[in-house]
């Protein structure tokens, strides 16, 4: 694949074929306990899509400029954490001091991201896959677009499941699981359109 | 009375408290290598260390960290501890460290051992915690030693990369791709919650 295509190639792929939901099982705690209500999914999506974006580029400098220079990619996983938490709490008190109605809708989602395994994914997936800067970013951003479409796929689905008779044993995690394969394997079916490594 | 609590302790995780089936947490990094018995062997072995480990030294700690970045001292030492674990993988099985990936780096946000560390280990005694880490692995471990003995196996009619099954068996493809994990973890609770919970209630 030449250059221009290659970015646009990794961002669809990163949505649709290899989403980090239901291919890497990636994000599963906060998918399970958050998709009962279609709006907080709304919520918790839209911030993992902000998060991700900035998140894996910033890590991505901070891993070629400064971890790489002084031969500390071994600590790459302190310090992701850390710069992901940093940049969490900041952006949580930005919002809170300057829009009160985002930060009801959206800020009180932020801090439940710093532990959301998707975003730490993403980051080391960034850079075992040696991605460049603007890479890394369509990544971040496809990566969450394709968390987002799946937990509002998968919020959805719930809701009408309220109505339905599940055995009592697959209640709550159960059947969800079960409806996760489901849509996985609908995803597997743009497999044939992009892959990436 | 204290060599009774001890073993309260222990065993709880591994039945009625378990931490997949009842509290579901924590499947997040380990479940996508459940494809083959012997990653999986790997990563539980990886987060069992981390877990005990790092609820034996937060609850050494616990007394001399302020509350208000607790989350971030937790953090900090589960990922010493992750990363002795890489480092350890890579000096002396580079081809197993390789096919993880990124799923070694993933056990810091395991939704586990931060939940054991929240939930025990800043109460109890440093040994008590061990235990509790120890056993809350343990459990954690043998569920996705099943799963894995149940993908693998229908997947590739492997067990643990040897031929089990015959060239009569066609392989399940199914398994060993992403639907595969989600469709056992959910027979798996669905199986676990109809006998021994219902057992429990009666």
């Amino acid at each position: 694949m030449n250059g221009s295509i290659m970015p646009f190639a990794i961002f669809f792929a990163s949505i649709f074929t290899g989403n980090i939901l239901l291919t890497n099982y990636l994000g599963m705690c906060s998918f399970l306990s958050v998709s009962k209500e279609l709006k907080t999914s709304t919520g918790l999506g839209v911030a993992v899509i902000f998060v991700m974006a900035t998140t894996t580029p910033l890590n991505w400098l901070v891993y070629q400029y400064l971890l790489i220079p002084f031969g500390l990619e071994y600590l790459r996983f302190i310090v992701f954490i850390i710069v992901i938490a940093a940049f969490v709490q900041l952006t949580e008190m930005t919002i809170e001091r300057y829009s009160e109605p985002l930060y009801q809708s959206l800020g009180i989602f932020l801090p439940l991201i710093t532990v959301n395994c998707a975003i730490l994914g993403v980051s080391l997936f960034m850079v075992i896959r040696e991605y460049t800067f603007l890479t890394s970013f369509l990544f971040g951003l496809g990566s969450g677009i394709g968390w987002f479409i799946a937990i509002i796929a998968m919020a959805g689905i719930r809701q009408k499941l309220k109505n339905a008779k599940v055995p009592p044993g697959l209640e709550g995690p159960g059947i969800t699981l079960i409806i996760a394969g489901f849509m996985a394997m609908a995803f597997m079916g743009f497999s044939g359109m992009i892959a990436i490594s | 009375m204290a060599k009774s609590k001890v073993r309260k302790t222990f065993l709880e995780p591994l039945g009625k408290n378990n931490p997949v089936f009842v509290q579901i947490l924590g499947i997040c990094s380990t479940l996508a290598v459940t494809n083959k018995l012997q990653n999986t062997m790997v990563m539980v072995l990886g987060v069992m260390f981390t877990t005990a480990l790092s609820s034996w030294t937060l609850s050494l700690l616990r007394n001399h960290i302020p509350s208000r970045i607790r989350m971030m001292v937790e953090t900090m030492v589960i990922a010493t501890f992750v990363i002795i674990v890489d480092i350890v993988l890579k000096a002396f099985y580079p081809e197993m460290w390789k096919q993880l990936g990124p799923y070694v780096g993933l056990i810091i946000t395991n939704c586990i051992i931060m939940g054991r560390i929240e939930a025990f280990a800043l109460q109890n005694k440093p040994m008590l915690s061990l235990v509790d880490g120890l056993a809350s692995g343990l459990g954690y471990a043998y569920v996705l030693l099943a799963i894995a003995f149940v993908r693998e196996l229908l997947g590739t009619g492997t067990l643990w990369g040897y031929q089990v099954l015959g060239s009569w068996w066609t392989n399940w493809s199914i398994m060993i791709m992403p639907p595969g994990g989600f469709f056992v973890l959910a027979i798996f609770i669905w199986i676990i919650r109809e006998t021994i919970m219902k057992e429990e209630k009666a």
